[in-house]
């Protein structure tokens, strides 16, 4: 039986303004998998993914690698878990590409030779050793995203997790981002609204509604299950 | 999109970007401190000052009217602390912190516009400023960027729907301008609280690590001691002559 890398019970979240953004969720992810959190906008899965490191913190239980996600582990939760955000131009904060993907292992307390060759490492895996020294906002949408990529990588974490990666990618770059994606070892989690990409990386889904996980199951049938949300013809045809 | 113009030229590959951050900001710091002390011969002073920079300048190879542009940017304060002189009686003290103010304020653009942040933080940082002072300055830096960058978006949006079209003194303009002021800095928050999550995720805990890493050479002393010790000369001399 494979290791559980994430363990979540019974996690409830509400926003400042009262909205309740997760109702009780339950989520399980194992070594070396890849989960697919799909569902409309709003149901929660974004604010799930900022609960895994700590940067949201509700009612319930969570464990990363064994240790619960609480004040005292969050640096070492965060070593563990890399989030890449939909905003890559937030992601990326440095002057340079290079010192921007050698920050998380700067911040770990690497020296400047160890931080510089995981960054050009890291680099090299999404194919962008060649602009380490470009600076991150002269760069396209998928070179961003590339490089958000590096710099979670970089950290060299046993989890990824990925929210809507595939936003403001052509699809011979989305194609290159799933193939990049599919030769990580890493387990993953990948918030999408774009069923091919989450077919061709993911072996489960699990369907957020309304703040709660509604199904779960392979990422064909949670697909076939929900059809009318991704399919405009079947939407059509159900209205 | 078109990015803070002080950021590219500090980019530049002169002699004078080359130099230690250490070996600017320290005449910086001397200047600075002659200048706001200055009282007898400060005109003449100031004129030798501005000299020293637009020399700077030249051998960075900034462009000197936008460098001095962009140090007006002090002058909407200045000016109403000088105008109240003015009002109360004490033209001199009201034209002495105009002065002052605008040729500090182009000393200091003259350093930031020839150094990269990063590298500025890690000369203040091991002059000992306080590490916390140099993080908010970094944050506020970034900042900058993000604000300029959602301005421009709103910018295009707005464009895209007609408001070129609008006669920018008209009531109606100014009541869009100050709603989309507003909007500007709420959606300029989410996205610094959106980086600042991006931050944590990868390990910051209050302190910025660079790859910067600085050596302070024999040229970098030499030029440090000669305009530092110019300087004070300067001053010294021309309050003598005063």
């Amino acid at each position: 039986m494979k290791r559980p890398l994430i363990e979540v019970t019974n996690l409830r979240f509400s926003y400042g303004d009262g909205r309740a953004a997760l109702k009780g969720v339950d989520f399980r992810l194992d070594e070396g998998e890849c989960v697919a959190l799909l569902g409309p906008n709003g149901s929660g899965k974004t604010t799930f993914v900022a609960h895994l490191n700590g940067l949201l913190q509700g009612e319930g239980a969570i464990e990363v690698c064994g240790m619960p996600v609480a004040r005292r582990n969050l640096a070492a939760i965060r070593r563990k878990i890399g989030i890449v955000f939909q905003d890559s131009e937030s992601q990326l904060f440095m002057p340079t590409v290079l010192e921007d993907v050698a920050f998380g292992p700067l911040q770990r307390g690497l020296s400047r030779e160890q931080a510089v060759d995981r960054a050009m490492a890291a680099l090299k895996t999404v194919g962008m050793e060649d602009a380490a020294g470009r600076a991150p906002y002269h760069l396209s949408a998928g070179e961003q995203k590339r490089v958000a990529i590096a710099g979670v990588l970089a950290t060299e974490p046993e989890i990824l997790a990925l929210d809507e990666p595939t936003t403001f990618l052509d699809p011979p770059g989305q194609r290159a981002l799933a193939e990049l994606l599919l030769a990580l070892p890493q387990a993953k989690i990948v918030v999408t609204h774009n069923i091919p990409f989450a077919l061709a990386l993911c072996s489960r889904a699990v369907f957020f509604e309304g703040g709660l996980v509604s199904a779960e199951g392979s990422v064909a049938d949670v697909v076939r299950r929900f059809a009318w949300q991704f399919d405009l013809k079947a939407a059509q045809s159900r209205g | 999109m078109h990015h803070i113009v002080l950021d590219r030229w500090s980019r530049g590959g002169t002699a004078f970007h080359q130099l230690d951050p250490r070996a600017k900001i320290v005449p910086l710091l001397v200047l600075l401190i002659a200048l706001a002390t200055a009282q007898r011969g400060l005109a003449a002073f100031s004129c030798a000052a501005l000299a020293l920079i637009v020399a700077a300048l030249l051998t960075a190879r900034i462009p000197i009217a936008a460098a001095f542009a962009r140090a007006a940017i002090v002058l909407p304060f200045t000016l109403v602390f000088a105008l109240t002189c003015w009002l109360s009686g004490d033209l001199a003290r009201g034209e002495a912190m105009a002065v002052k103010s605008y040729v500090s304020a182009l000393a200091v653009l003259t350093v930031v516009a020839t150094t990269p942040l990063p590298s500025l933080l890690r000369g203040l940082e091991l002059l000992r400023i306080p590490s916390f002072l140099l993080t908010v300055t970094q944050f506020v830096y970034r900042y900058l960027f993000v604000i300029s960058e959602e301005g421009q978006h709103m910018s295009k949006a707005a464009a895209a729907r007609g408001a070129a079209e609008r006669h920018w003194f008209s009531p109606s303009a100014f009541r869009a301008a100050a709603g989309a002021l507003g909007v500007l800095f709420a959606r300029s928050y989410g996205r610094a609280a959106g980086i600042h999550d991006a931050m944590l995720a990868r390990g910051f805990h209050g302190h910025i690590h660079t790859l910067s890493r600085l050596r302070f050479r024999a040229r970098d002393a030499a030029f440090a001691s000669a305009v530092s010790l110019a300087v004070v000369a300067l001053r010294l001399a021309l309050e003598r002559i005063a």
